[in-house]
């Protein structure tokens, strides 16, 4: 058995995941004869969730480990593309899979503005950060703060900007695979978050980071092949060529050509009709400075051999996730036409009552969630929707200058393409119903999307519990502490974390979900300036570096809090602040500037870095020669 | 153990990883932003049914990005192992 050889578990990466990629690929040939001889579809999907949980739970207890390095770094032993793999998954989350595609179906081309700014931050990444935080040698990104900062406050900060940004994010994804898996199981929201904690526990508990990356590795394995699946099989059926990604501007030129018979005004390809050039491209910025600040993505690339390794495994990781990302316009497009087709070709081109389509109600009737709306209401039943269209259609007529009474409810009998909403969180989760595949495929989406939620969890938690044990309790609390020791501190810390954001998520807490957004903008704000800096300018002192975090951070905390809220802390109350017309989620772009000009004059004023520091910065610079900081295990 | 380079060298490695890093990102900047400000002009090139404003927000910009990424990290290197400090 592979798994045994364990000194040369490296070495054998290609065969256990070819090993791998056949079983699954089995399996899923398997799901597909079950549905053929009949077995309910609720076994199926029961199938998916189990099993993928149950691989997971193998590889995460196969990688238990009792070596602080391993559990902390996999002990530096990952390879790039494996790496790169693994960052993919870590990187891509529930709210990528499951609603990209959703968000460029709704939002046209105004939407690639996240397309664009989740993987142009990459050049950051490889460009100025990952190779020398790999060099350096730290556990996590906290601890490179207070090693290039010299001391406990760099430290401090850092943890909490990593807190700000890391635990709304972590919860929304414990909320993510709590919603697939209710969806999929069929259990109630609130026993459902559970299984999705039991999913992220089994992974990374036993073995921290080692396991983690060996499972994201299989994670992002289940997540890409449900995601081409049904975007190839659309791109088939539609066009003869399986390949979405070079055949979606047929669809396209469809699309167009339905938007003029449906008198849609909005193009789907025409720039700027949501956001202003200006929010578009702040955006663009915000999320690319926020993807090279994020400690979750960071560290991973702490995880490689050597430095040279740890640039080639960014470009890997972007290549990996530009699998998804490309794919996803694509994806977009040929669920926009085969909507559109259903109102294009039907009489009037209004859809009849008695042709509504039954994924319309199954997704629109599911409790607590509107999914689908058509003609203002909740689509709950054929009813309910009648019953709305006619109302909708009632006062039209009323407002025209008829009356009342001359209304004739049953000259109603359809709604048009423009009453019909679809929530963008359902799109991709949707679309194989949607287009009438069947229920094995359906399963294989719902298992990406439970991949891609719990996958990120794991970094996030990772992030931060070892933040907690390493730089709060280690490095600040008892540095005397054994590796036994600190081994038990991390993995009660991570439970607790873990436990946390699920009974958080539990509560269904709208604004926390709402705030995933921003933590882009929190840690570019907070941790790009110091980070960069740290490298690349070493006049950088330390309370240069502290202050301009400090301001960067408040800058970004002040303005997303006073532009969502207002300083009562009440939504909509009309105290709310706007500078120069900036939404919340580009807060970043006030926070990056004032924490680079804080930084920068802070240190021009504090005597320089000591000697000792600058040839530290050279030394960091420079390949060869091993990690910077030996860590004691 | 960590290698001490004359500095004179390891400036003129310094220099050269810099300069790498401005042509790097220029390109970055280009391909993340300056080329969509064009978007509207663009987009009344139509190839193969894709408007070219669109595809280059949606496809053209992200394979620019993988392939840059590479070429630094290879060009890098090379840069590394002229100096002596690649690592063994």
């Amino acid at each position: 058995m592979a798994f045994s050889m364990k000194g040369d578990f490296t070495d054998n990466l290609g065969r256990i995941y070819g090993v791998y990629v056949g079983g699954f690929a089995a399996f899923v040939v398997l799901m597909a004869v079950f549905e053929m001889v009949g077995i309910p579809d609720k076994f199926i999907l029961w199938c998916y969730i189990g099993a993928t949980i149950g691989i997971y739970a193998f590889i995460g207890i196969m990688s238990r480990t009792a070596q602080v390095s391993e559990y902390y770094v996999a002990g530096r032993s990952v390879p790039a593309i494996y790496n790169g793999m693994a960052t993919g998954a870590d990187w891509m989350s529930g709210a990528s899979f499951v609603g990209m595609a959703g968000t460029l179906f709704v939002l046209g081309y105004d939407g690639l503005s996240f397309v664009l700014g989740w993987t142009g931050g990459y050049v950051l990444v490889a460009v100025l950060l990952a190779p020398y935080l790999r060099k350096f040698g730290a556990y996590t990104v906290p601890d490179f703060l207070g090693t290039r900062y010299g001391g406990n406050a760099a430290r401090l900060v850092g943890i909490i900007v990593l807190f700000a940004c890391s635990f709304t994010y972590i919860t929304a994804q414990v909320y993510a695979s709590g919603i697939i898996a209710s969806q999929f199981l069929g259990i109630a929201f609130e026993w459902a978050v559970f299984a999705g904690l039991a999913g992220i526990l089994v992974c990374s508990m036993l073995g921290g980071m080692k396991a983690v990356t060996w499972t994201q590795v299989a994670q992002y394995i289940v997540l890409i092949v449900a995601y081409l699946l049904p975007a190839i099989w659309m791109s088939t059926l539609l066009t003869g060529v399986p390949l979405p990604q070079l055949t979606y501007g047929q669809a396209l030129s469809q699309v167009a050509e339905y938007e003029q018979i449906l008198g849609v005004a909005k193009a789907h390809v025409a720039p700027f009709t949501t956001y202003s050039p200006k929010d578009y491209f702040f955006l663009i910025f915000c999320l690319m400075v926020g993807t090279a600040s994020l400690p979750h993505i960071l560290m991973r690339f702490f995880t490689t051999p050597t430095v040279r390794e740890a640039r080639k495994s960014v470009a890997w990781s972007l290549f990996f996730i530009f699998l998804l990302y490309f794919t996803a316009p694509a994806y977009a497009a040929f669920s926009k036409l085969n909507l559109m087709s259903l109102f294009a070709n039907a009489e009037g081109l209004k859809l009849a009552f008695d042709q509504v389509p039954a994924w319309m109600l199954s997704w629109g009737s599911i409790e607590g969630h509107q999914l689908v709306t058509i003609c203002g209401q909740k689509a709950a039943s054929l009813d309910a929707i009648r019953e709305a269209c006619v109302a909708v259609a009632q006062k039209a007529f009323v407002d025209g200058g008829g009356a009342a009474d001359a209304f004739d409810a049953a000259t109603v009998t359809g709604f048009s393409y423009a009453d019909l909403r679809l929530n963008n969180d359902m799109i991709v989760l949707s679309t194989p119903s949607i287009a009438g595949m069947p229920i094995w495929v359906v399963g294989l989406v719902g298992a990406g999307g439970f991949a891609a939620a719990l996958s990120t969890a794991d970094g996030l938690l990772l992030a931060i519990a070892n933040a907690l044990s390493h730089d709060i309790y280690y490095k600040m609390i008892d540095p005397k502490a054994d590796s036994k020791r600190r081994l038990m501190v991390a993995k009660v810390l991570l439970v607790v974390v873990a436990l946390a954001a699920a009974f958080l998520a539990r509560t269904k807490p709208a604004d926390i979900l709402s705030m995933v957004a921003w933590a882009f903008s929190i840690a570019a704000a907070g941790l790009f300036a110091p980070l960069v800096l740290g490298v690349w300018w070493k006049r950088t002192t330390s309370a240069g570096a502290i202050l301009g975090m400090i301001a960067g951070f408040c800058v970004t905390m002040y303005y997303l809090i006073g532009n969502v809220y207002g300083f009562d802390f009440v939504k909509g109350t009309g105290d709310e602040i706007k500078w120069f017309g900036v939404a919340a989620i580009s807060s970043g772009i006030f926070g990056v500037p004032v924490a680079f000009i804080v930084t920068f004059i802070v240190s021009l004023v504090t005597p320089a870095p000591s000697q000792e520091m600058q040839e530290f910065v050279d030394k960091l610079r420079l390949p060869r020669g091993g990690q910077l900081i030996r860590q004691s295990s | 153990m960590s290698v001490t380079l004359p500095p004179e060298k390891a400036k003129a490695h310094w220099s050269r990883t810099k300069n790498l890093m401005f042509l790097t990102l220029a390109i970055w900047a280009f391909f993340g932003f300056v080329i969509h400000f064009f978007v509207g002009a663009l987009n009344s090139i139509v190839i193969l049914g894709f408007p070219l404003g669109f595809y280059m927000a949606a496809q053209g910009s992200l394979i620019v990005f993988v392939v840059l990424i590479f070429w630094f990290a290879s060009s890098q290197n090379s840069i590394d192992e002229e100096f002596g400090v690649a690592e063994d």
